[in-house]
């Protein structure tokens, strides 16, 4: 099917419009109707496939010029489908991981996932974002009558890595779908509670879903209003300021006006500061890169438990290379990426949690941060 | 390799493999020479292929030809959208980008940059005269240490048996959405 542009010059050709658009039952985008057709007006008409050629012939004949405006009608909407399918609500049990969701579903998916899952499933707030949104982060915790360490997991810190919050909520998924069948996930929740935050820049994730795709940062403003945003993960108190920043609100790595200058900072940085000596490990979801990296970002000197943490990092490389032979790089990001101070992986470990790692998903820079949404289940799965 | 008052020489062993046939790969090996100096320019490449690359003559046809009879021309947003996708009649366009922003890539590279092609914003169609196509693209290159978005538009021009040329390119200034 085609859509046509076409401005009839002449009361004739005006009236030979309508004859055709009458006759032929052709569908009018603009006007509505065939009488509101007037000489010198924008008319767009959408012709049947079939039909096409003997409407431009008949147009032809008649010396009405014509432009094609949408020269394949079937592409377009086949295009607009996936954005159409993630405004559809989602139940707790039909919810699609496989697509991308925005914040509003994500709430939703929290709430039922506390709702069908409560034996095991409690929603705390940590705090409130700058646009005063409320950041809830998910516990999932087996009963028991001894006290459990606790492995911490937060995604979504900037906001253009869409594949982040996805693989949170794979996460979650796995491992309530999973726990009473799977022996590991049976013995994982035996000695440890699961802390998840899917989003933690959630003021970002939104900006990036209805302003600028490609947004990074928070949504805070300086300079009067005139800049917003602060890098979230240059924001913490490791060595803040020091290196790969910068002081410019305008850069996409502006670490702020100090350290947990950013609500969304001091809210996670609270929580965890208060659980640390309980916290074993701290993980944060990135893209892309595929690269496993552990501390530190603003030095070369390696941690006190360097040799543990590099071990452990490449088991999981190892792990998640035999599932699709999707390689990952491990090492600290001072070395294998680049210098950078503030990170919130660095912070973890400088307060005494003994294993930080920063983990950037899918994929090398082929499609970067806009990986299709039928790359989200194997990137899940291998990362599971 | 250090070179003294000249630069940093790079060798590398590389496999270069077909995105479009991913078991078709092929090795090989290039040198890679940083110029010191205040004035940026662009690194020297030398690049020696072990094999031959695919024929893709009959896609490249395919393409070209239906570009040349369209009514109007092309115009497009977005590529890939937010989703990821790339509607398969879009697909050529995006592997155009990607090859011509590979010449902006090397042409604007130092040691301490990487850049990627994020995305397509816009391109749109060039009438000519002649039998080449042309392409006025604006795309947007991801910075992975600066982690900055750099907006540039370029003029591609490209024929099946003449290949990719970028005719002119601006770096264009970085404006944000409040």
């Amino acid at each position: 099917d085609q859509v046509l542009h076409i401005v009839p010059e002449t009361f004739q050709q005006v009236q030979h419009l309508q004859h055709l658009c009458s006759t032929l039952l052709l569908d009018l985008w603009k006007p509505l109707l065939p009488q509101d057709i007037w000489a010198g007006e924008d008319l767009h008409i959408r012709v049947p496939a079939t039909l096409v050629k003997e409407v431009k012939d008949s147009l032809d004949q008649h010396m009405i010029s014509y432009k094609v405006l949408i020269p394949d009608v079937q592409e377009l909407v086949d295009q607009s489908m996936p954005r159409e399918r993630s405004s559809h609500r989602q139940v707790a049990e039909g919810y699609v991981y496989t697509e991308y969701h925005p914040m509003e579903e994500i709430y939703q998916w929290m709430t039922r996932i506390q709702e069908s899952y409560s034996e095991l499933v409690t929603q705390h707030s940590l705090g409130k974002t700058f646009e005063n949104r409320e950041m809830y982060y998910l516990q999932i915790s087996q009963p028991s009558d001894k006290a459990k360490k606790i492995v911490w997991m937060d995604c979504g810190i900037h906001a253009r890595e869409w594949i982040s919050p996805a693989f949170c909520q794979w996460f979650v998924k796995e491992i309530l779908q999973n726990y009473k069948s799977d022996p590991k996930i049976s013995r994982f929740l035996q000695n440890l509670d699961l802390y998840v935050l899917p989003v933690l820049n959630i003021d970002g994730y939104i900006y990036s879903w209805e302003q600028e795709r490609l947004w990074r940062k928070n949504r805070s403003p300086y300079n009067n209003g005139t800049c917003y945003g602060t890098d979230l993960n240059r924001n913490f108190n490791s060595s803040w300021g020091s290196v790969g920043v910068s002081y410019n609100c305008s850069s996409e790595i502006f670490c702020g006006p100090g350290p947990e200058s950013e609500p969304e900072t001091r809210a996670v940085a609270q929580f965890i500061e208060q659980k640390k000596s309980d916290i074993l490990c701290y993980l944060t979801i990135h893209s892309y890169g595929q690269y496993i990296l552990t501390p530190y970002g603003s030095t070369t000197e390696p941690p006190s438990n360097s040799e543990e943490l590099m071990f452990v990092a490449k088991q999981a490389a190892s792990a998640l290379i035999g599932k699709y032979g999707t390689s990952y790089q491990v090492g600290p990001t001072s070395l294998i990426l680049y210098n950078n101070s503030g990170s919130s992986r660095d912070w973890a470990h400088m307060i005494g949690i003994p294993f930080s790692y920063t983990f950037e998903l899918r994929d090398n820079g082929t499609y970067g941060f806009l990986l299709p949404s039928d790359q989200i289940q194997p990137t899940c799965e291998e990362t599971m | 390799q250090d070179i003294a008052d000249v630069g940093h020489k790079y060798h590398l062993e590389l496999v270069l493999e077909d995105v479009l046939a991913k078991d078709s790969t092929v090795n090989c090996t290039a040198e890679v020479l940083y110029h010191l100096g205040h004035q940026p320019s662009a690194p020297e490449v030398q690049v020696t292929l072990q094999g031959e690359l695919r024929n893709t003559a009959e896609a490249d046809n395919v393409f070209y030809n239906r570009v040349k009879s369209l009514d109007q021309e092309l115009v497009a947003e977005n590529i890939p959208d937010s989703q990821g996708t790339v509607p398969p009649a879009l697909e050529p366009l995006h592997l155009l980008a990607w090859v011509a922003s590979g010449y902006l890539i090397w042409q604007n590279s130092t040691e301490s940059t990487k850049l990627q092609l994020a995305q397509v914003k816009r391109v749109q169609q060039v009438r000519r005269s002649d039998e080449y196509l042309e392409f006025d693209y604006l795309v947007l290159l991801h910075e992975m240490v600066s982690q900055e978005i750099i907006p540039w538009q370029m003029r591609v021009l490209w024929h099946p048996q003449h290949g990719v040329q970028v005719t002119e390119d601006r770096h264009q200034p970085q404006h944000r959405l409040q």
